[in-house]
């Protein structure tokens, strides 16, 4: 039938997971760590549109499922920018570690 | 094992997508981790093709290569960054996530990595917009139309957090 296994494609999302939660848990720039975030989000994306194809019943609902994702993930990240450019006007700083208003 | 043209695709698109996501984390300026990162979401959209899913392959395009790598431009030049001085503090701290994230690859790795179910012949690539639009609009319409409200006050979102408040500092002064 397909030459590529469907482990393939879900060790390949698990992969891009796994750097985006490093990214995500290390760097210091905002902008960094929400682009991380979306990588996180693309990952899961693979699996779904994945599953749509090799899973026991193919069906399009896994693909629906993934377009429903891309666009609370664009929401989610023109929210998460407005939320940076406000801190900034603020703070005058897209250090991570300085964003600790709400510790104290 | 046999290379076909299907597999030499997928392992090169997918070479290209971990480059980008490794490049993603080495890589010393911001705006060349957000440019690494464009490789990947391409690639991505790839992938999405050799899984018979046009429609999603070009939104993916449209929305990750284009807009959220737009607007993360914009962020990174609206905002200063000073590149130069990353602390070498927190090297334990580093470590103990790669090892924390190895574990858990590792764990979910097990759980795939003989993932075998019998196959189904699938026709999700005969008319597959159509099908896709078929289903929004039939099955998913309440969902669609509830995406298109989180969008509107996502929209009126980012503008009220964003914009300058001209009154408040007009009264501070």
């Amino acid at each position: 039938m397909s030459s590529v296994p469907a482990s393939a494609f879900l060790a390949l999302a698990l992969i891009l997971f796994c750097i985006g939660l490093y990214g995500a848990l290390t760097k210091k720039n905002t902008v960094i760590v929400l682009i991380s975030i979306e990588l996180m989000l693309n990952a899961v994306n693979i699996n779904l549109v994945t599953f749509s194809k090799y899973g026991i019943t193919p069906s399009i609902t896994g693909q629906v499922f993934a377009l429903f994702a891309i666009s609370v993930a664009a929401a989610e990240a023109a929210v998460g920018l407005a939320i940076l450019i406000a801190l900034y006007r603020n703070k005058k700083t897209v250090n991570i570690e300085e964003m600790d208003t709400m510790k104290n | 094992m046999t290379f076909s043209g299907e597999f030499i695709a997928f392992m090169g698109l997918a070479l290209v997508a971990i480059i980008g996501g490794v490049l993603l984390l080495n890589l010393g300026k911001v705006i060349h981790m957000v440019v690494a990162l464009i490789f990947t979401f391409v690639a991505i959209a790839g992938i999405y093709v050799l899984l018979s899913a046009e429609f999603v392959a070009a939104v993916q395009i449209l929305i990750y290569s284009g807009a959220i790598t737009i607007i993360m431009l914009f962020g990174i030049m609206l905002t200063k960054h000073d590149d130069d001085n990353e602390p070498k503090t927190g090297k334990w701290r580093k470590l103990f996530l790669l090892l924390g994230i190895l574990g858990f690859a590792f764990a979910v790795y097990i759980g795939i990595y003989n993932f075998d179910i019998e196959q189904a012949p699938s026709k999700l690539h005969e008319n597959n917009t159509f099908q896709i639009g078929e289903a929004l609009y039939s099955k998913y319409i309440i969902p669609f139309e509830l995406t298109s409200v989180l969008l509107l006050v996502a929209l009126v979102g980012a503008i009220i957090l964003a914009k300058n408040d001209k009154k408040k500092e007009a009264d501070e002064e």
